[in-house]
């Protein structure tokens, strides 16, 4: 049919690709893979093309110096008896465990708390989210001073109480802990809007009906807002974890790593074997095995929540 | 919450004797501003401060011409290979970003005809140690992209159509009908743009090895570094990397929570 009857009908018809491609529809065409050559041109050159390059590298000795060699599966069976590969996934793994959770926790209660329509509860969102803004390092900054030993804030504070806090990052039982202090500083407010947003999407009446039927504040929550958040949940969990894996700014600045290797982190020890040690071929094996491990912790993410209303 | 920061900045204007003692002196009745003209003395912290601001500006112009340019095409006009880019679009954000950091070094390093290379790509620094080496990766995220096909989705397809009967050219479409209209979605991919412009380290410390092109985040790290106990000067230098997106937040305030709810519920 002809575009102006098409168009009288108001039927969403795709008047342009109807019986091969009309010269408007090509015409259209043209312009739409102008429209995309800058991003898709930079998303080849800089996405694309590097996974390809990552997996090749990771099959060979490149170390920019020499010349490079194929080494097949060698830079992987070499990680297998790497000991600080292993100290490093084991850090990261600590890490995992204690931000995530903990910030999801931190987060909805956060949200929570202030999903009201009191006065003044906008500026307490934004109290909240305001440390989103700082980078890595400003924070890794600020808390060195904070977590310092003899005159830092916390200490002092502690000390005002009677309690004798530890050496934070100088102690390698506590480094990792102060880190994930520090990002959940950070991170919590950001989170916390998006549970506000899921919050307010739970509708009132349901809320109602159970207290209707009896129900208290423990079982409204666990009956009613935690299954409706799962959607949101799931979100943050996975932004979350994808994030925390890849660690690198605070353990960079605030312990270099240390102290002896407990804070070193994956994507750190990355860093050092391919711009400062410059083996990429070995860095590259490392970076597929990391993302491999996201990968594999991604799926079990979403198997847990293959059952929840949203697919 | 805002403790560290109350604190920060009460440390970068005391006195040095101010700083160290017990108990904890709440309001200094004494204060001076010598850390910060010492952090402006020690490293070139004014060059970082204006290296990050370009970088980080041209990264958000980048985004919002070239994300939105490709949002309208994926959302408003039809060619072939549509679904299956755009999905390998999204699949890319799933990419840690470790994985494509050393072969995108390497991609920048032996970029032909620039930075003393060949036509094959050798003898010179390539894009290293220039401000595209940081720009250029990020110039047109997926996520800008994403975003701005999501908002241009909800616009009304009837505007282009009678557009594009009078005979409108497809750019003046985009640019005088559809663009105009997105400008909330502009302003909250610019506020998150220039904020991961700002806040970046990894990258510009692996492509960036010219103290002279350092950005704000790489001088405060090397001074925290060269200085360890010389807090004064280094919460004078957090002040001063923290402070612009403070600013920015505060005139912004509604199009930063609404594009992390935004994000959340997409």
């Amino acid at each position: 049919m002809r575009v102006s009857e098409a168009l009288a009908k108001g039927s969403k018809v795709d008047v342009y690709h109807k019986k091969g491609i009309s010269r408007l529809g090509r015409h259209q065409e043209r312009m739409a893979y102008i429209f995309i050559a800058p991003a898709m041109l930079l998303f080849f050159i800089f996405v694309v093309y590097p996974i390809f390059k990552a997996v090749i590298l990771s099959c060979t000795n490149y170390d920019i110096i020499s010349r490079s060699e194929w080494v097949g599966l060698e830079n992987y069976k070499r990680l297998l008896h790497d000991n600080l590969f292993f100290i490093t996934l084991k850090n990261i793994l600590y890490y995992v465990s204690m931000a995530v959770p903990t910030g999801i926790v931190i987060s909805l209660g956060l949200a929570m708390i202030l999903n009201r329509k009191k006065p003044g509860m906008k500026t307490f969102r934004a109290i909240y989210y305001i440390p989103m803004l700082t980078s890595g390092v400003a924070a890794s900054v600020v808390w060195l001073w904070l977590l310092n030993p003899e005159y830092g804030l916390v200490n002092q504070l502690l000390r005002n109480i009677g309690i004798i806090g530890p050496t934070w990052l100088a102690d390698s039982s506590t480094a990792m802990f102060a880190i994930v202090i520090v990002t959940l500083w950070q991170g919590v407010g950001g989170n916390m809007i998006i549970y506000l947003a899921g919050l307010q999407g739970i509708p009132g009446y349901l809320y109602e009906s159970a207290v209707l039927d009896g129900a208290n504040r423990w079982q409204s929550f666990w009956h009613i807002t935690w299954p409706m958040l799962r959607p949101t949940t799931f979100f943050v969990s996975i932004i979350l974890m994808i994030g925390a894996f890849q660690l690198f700014d605070q353990a960079y600045v605030m312990t270099e790593g240390g102290p002896a290797n407990a804070t070193k982190t994956v994507v750190y020890y990355i860093y050092e074997t391919g711009f400062e040690e410059l083996k990429m071929g070995y860095a590259s094996a490392q970076a597929f095995v990391l993302f491999m491990i996201i990968l594999a912790f991604s799926l079990v993410n979403i198997w847990i929540n293959r059952e929840s209303s949203m697919w | 919450m805002v403790l560290p920061f109350y604190w920060s900045l009460m440390t970068s204007i005391k006195y040095n004797e101010d700083i160290f003692t017990y108990p904890i002196n709440w309001f200094p009745t004494r204060i001076t501003f010598e850390h910060y003209i010492s952090v402006f003395i020690i490293i070139p912290f004014a060059r970082y401060f204006w290296n990050s601001s370009f970088m980080a500006s041209m990264g958000v112009l980048a985004n919002l011409f070239f994300g939105s340019l490709a949002g309208y095409a994926f959302a408003k006009l039809r060619f072939r290979g549509q679904n299956g880019l755009f999905k390998m679009l999204l699949a890319s954000m799933m990419v840690p970003g470790v994985v494509v950091m050393i072969p995108a070094f390497l991609i920048l390093k032996n970029f032909p005809l620039v930075g003393g290379n060949n036509i094959f790509g050798s003898g010179g620094r390539g894009f290293i140690n220039t401000y595209w080496a940081v720009i250029l990766p990020g110039a047109a995220g997926a996520f800008a992209v994403f975003l701005m096909r999501q908002f241009f989705l909800t616009l009304p397809n009837e505007l282009g159509e009678s557009a594009r009967i009078e005979g409108c050219g497809e750019f003046r479409i985009f640019w005088d009908i559809y663009f105009p209209l997105v400008k909330p979605a502009l302003a909250v991919l610019a506020i998150f743009t220039f904020q991961a412009g700002w806040n970046q380290f990894l990258w510009p410390i692996i492509v960036l090895n010219d103290p002279k092109m350092s950005t704000i985040q790489m001088g405060l790290q090397a001074f925290s570094y060269a200085h360890r106990a010389d807090y004064g000067p280094m919460m004078a230098g957090s002040v001063v990397a923290i402070l612009p997106m403070l600013v920015l937040f505060i005139y912004a305030q509604k199009y930063f929570l609404k594009g992390i709810a935004f994000s959340g519920i997409k």
